[in-house]
């Protein structure tokens, strides 16, 4: 009898350890998975940021220098926001990103919900229509920018097809319009995103429970209302997806400006992206472009982080 | 394990061996950066390939896409951050001297000596060349910016002649206007709207004050009215553009004068390379002029190959690829090919056309009377920051941003100032 306990109770103690150790590892195992993405992000994403931060208070040129010897590169900055005319650089790229991030934002939350409504509707070949909206997302910048350049053009596109085929009052050359050409990237982001946002909201639609629309309708709620009320409301977290999205989309949204108008005429399309670049790597004012870096990062702070708190703090409520 | 030890010593000492043999044998390669890409710039650069691989020398090439160079820039200030040096590097005007100053170029000065190049390459270019008493970079050519290129077809239809005076230029002008010609082929990007107005600063003023106002910056002559002068020559010659030439390629508007839609290109010698892979011959099928009112004057810029300062086993194969760079046989079949002239002033012309050996005469007449000024457009006359800043301004004012040429002016003095 004693001769069987006895492995069994020196057993013991030993399983407890394995135990203890395999529970101690499977506790441990995820952060020592993310340890190295951790540390990779925390360098080359938080690490960079701060030496960008750094350089922007410095006098580098074409190459860092670490010598801080003030605010120069910020006060030019801050000069150049009030020059409006004629414009100075920095001035049009800020106006340009405001013009550009509310209508793309907008017109893209505004069309993909109209779409995803649209196609919710239990329509035949919605399995076909969904990927032809999608697909524009699966093309890099460059391929848009590149295709409706071409698109756009008063020699080569819509306006000299509509004139061959016997419209030749037709005028479209916003492209080649210092005034208009931002709207032509307007008009290509959206032709890109649209369709993902749709996508998005559609997730979104079929989430919703289909008892509360029935008890709505019960209730006498006409589509309209339906929509406004119910629905819409009910979409608000995809609303929140969509705009983080839509929103960095925007503020890095630097290639589509180059393919799309090089840079436009006069240097009327540049966004903040293409100022940082330009004063970065081609003028060699390093200083200035790391201040300009720098004002984008707090301008994007400054609107997505109350934006997340207020929406995150709701829905912990 | 005694044994494991022992081996492991032995694979460590082989390779150390082995490594102390490749020091002390030279390597044999040169490592050259550059952006010469397309067709015709290829196998121009394929001559030089051809010439070091007769020496010897194995040619690795880094290529890096992007008509400016500024991919190419971008790639060079990483790999100088990270410590690993090209042999050499295509670079230009200003970015030399800022790597000069830098400290990371090396010394060719024993073999500039050697060769003659003091003598032989034009004092304008050896300003970029040549730092702090050394040589740091071979000049491979020397492109000029101030000429007309002019389908002779299209100006026999119109019965046009020659423009000596910029009035001239705009009576011709007209004359293609009236036949129904798109009379000035031009692409409404910055540097070339820029580099264009190079050569109208250069007429309307004369060399005194181009240089002046565009290499020595001197702030009288930048507000002077004869710089509202050329902004006024600038707005009525932009009025024969076509409407559609904003953002325009600038091979994109040297194809329109070539298959005979416009009359004229102002734009600089690598224009001609276009004409000459369309097959073109210059005076019966193209004209080139120099831009009314510079002629005895050229406004260059030129590529050169910077030469970093590599560890002591690869300056022979530096020096090989200078020494093959700024030799006349090379000098010579590189710029026939390229479209440009060579970037020393003893190179017999016989195997260039009609243009290169005008272009051969004009920059050593240049050098010799002391009209030859780097373009300010193409950062020969003022640092980059400068430079752009300048071309800003001038675009601006194409596009219409800026109205005046009084505000211009304005405009250009501050920006300068703001650059500098």
């Amino acid at each position: 009898m004693s001769t069987v306990t006895t492995p069994e109770i020196s057993l013991m103690p030993e399983r407890s350890t394995r135990t203890s150790l395999r529970s101690r590892l499977q506790d441990a195992l995820p952060k020592i998975v993310l340890a190295p993405s951790f540390v990779i992000t925390l360098v080359f994403v938080y690490g960079f940021i701060i030496w960008t931060g750094y350089l922007s208070f410095t006098n580098s040129k074409t190459f860092p220098s670490y010598a801080i010897t003030g605010a120069r590169a910020y006060q030019r900055l801050w000069r150049w926001t009030f020059e409006s005319d004629p414009p100075s650089s920095w001035y049009t790229s800020i106006t340009n990103m405001g013009i550009f991030g509310f209508l793309y934002i907008g017109i893209c939350l505004g069309l993909g919900l109209f779409l995803a409504i649209l196609l919710d509707q239990k329509i035949r070949g919605e399995g076909l229509l969904r990927p032809i909206y999608l697909y524009p997302m699966a093309l890099s910048f460059i391929v848009t920018g590149v295709a409706w350049k071409w698109f756009l053009d008063p020699g080569l596109g819509l306006e000299q097809t509509l004139h061959q085929w016997g419209w030749t009052s037709f005028h479209f050359d916003w492209i080649k319009n210092k005034d208009f050409v931002i709207y032509t990237v307007v008009i290509a982001g959206v032709w890109q995103a649209s369709g993902f946002v749709m996508a998005m909201f559609l997730a979104g639609l079929r989430g919703i429970d289909g008892e509360i629309m029935k008890a709505a309708q019960i209730d006498g709620a006409t589509t309209i209302q339906l929509y406004r009320r119910i629905i819409i409301p009910l979409l608000r977290p995809v609303f929140l997806s969509a705009f983080i999205v839509l929103a960095h989309m925007a503020i890095k949204s630097y290639d589509l400006v180059v393919a799309l108008t090089s840079g436009g005429p006069g240097g009327s399309a540049w966004l903040p992206s293409n100022f940082m670049y330009e004063y970065t790597f081609k003028r060699n004012e390093m200083a200035v472009g790391s201040a300009s870096a720098i004002i984008m990062l707090m301008t994007i702070s400054a609107i997505i982080v109350p934006y997340l708190y207020s929406e995150l703090r709701e829905k912990s409520r | 394990m005694r044994k494991f030890m022992t081996t492991t010593a032995m694979a460590a000492l082989m390779v150390a061996g082995c490594g102390l043999a490749a020091h002390a044998e030279d390597v044999k390669e040169v490592q050259m950066l550059h952006w010469w890409t397309s067709g015709g710039e290829a196998a121009a650069l394929n001559v030089l390939k051809g010439d070091l691989a007769k020496e010897g020398f194995a040619w690795k090439d880094v290529p890096v896409a992007g008509g400016g160079g500024d991919a190419a820039m971008t790639a060079l200030k990483a790999m100088v951050a990270a410590g690993t040096y090209p042999t050499a590097s295509q670079m230009l005007g200003y970015t030399v001297l800022d790597y000069a100053a830098a400290g990371v170029m090396g010394d060719l000065t024993e073999t500039a000596v050697k060769e003659g190049w003091d003598k032989s390459v034009p004092a304008a270019l050896q300003k970029f060349s040549v730092y702090d008493g050394k040589w740091v970079a071979a000049p491979v050519n020397v492109h000029s910016v101030n000429w007309l290129w002019i389908n002779k077809a299209v100006m026999d239809k119109i019965g046009g002649t020659e423009p000596k005076t910029f009035e001239d230029l705009v009576a011709l002008l007209d004359k293609a206007k009236a036949a129904g010609v798109i009379p000035l082929a031009l692409g409404g990007q910055n540097w070339q709207e820029a580099t264009m107005f190079d050569s109208i600063v250069l007429s309307t003023g004369g060399p005194e004050f181009y240089k002046k106002a565009f290499n020595d910056l001197d702030e009288e002559s930048l507000k002077s009215d004869t710089m509202k002068k050329s902004f006024d020559n600038l707005a009525t010659i932009i009025k024969y553009v076509d409407p559609n030439f904003s953002g325009r390629d600038w091979n994109l508007a040297t194809a329109m004068v070539i298959k005979g839609d416009a009359l004229v290109q102002v734009m600089g010698d690598w224009a001609k390379g276009e004409f000459v892979a369309a097959k073109k011959t210059p005076d019966t099928d193209f004209l080139c002029y120099r831009f009314p009112g510079t002629d005895g004057s050229v406004i260059y810029n030129s590529d050169m190959f910077g030469m970093f300062n590599v560890p002591d086993d690869q300056k022979a194969a530096q020096v090989a690829l200078a020494t093959a760079t700024l030799s006349k046989s090379f000098q010579s079949a590189f710029n026939v090919v390229k479209g440009s002239v060579p970037a020393r002033t003893d190179v017999p012309d016989t195997d260039f056309d009609a243009c290169g050996k005008k272009g051969i005469a004009d920059l050593k007449a240049a050098n010799d009377g002391g009209t030859l000024f780097g373009s300010l457009a193409q950062g020969y006359g003022a640092p980059p920051a400068i430079a752009n800043a300048y071309k800003d301004v001038v675009s601006k004012f194409v596009h219409g941003q800026i109205k005046t040429s009084d505000e211009a002016v304005t405009e250009l003095v501050k920006a300068i100032d703001d650059a500098r």
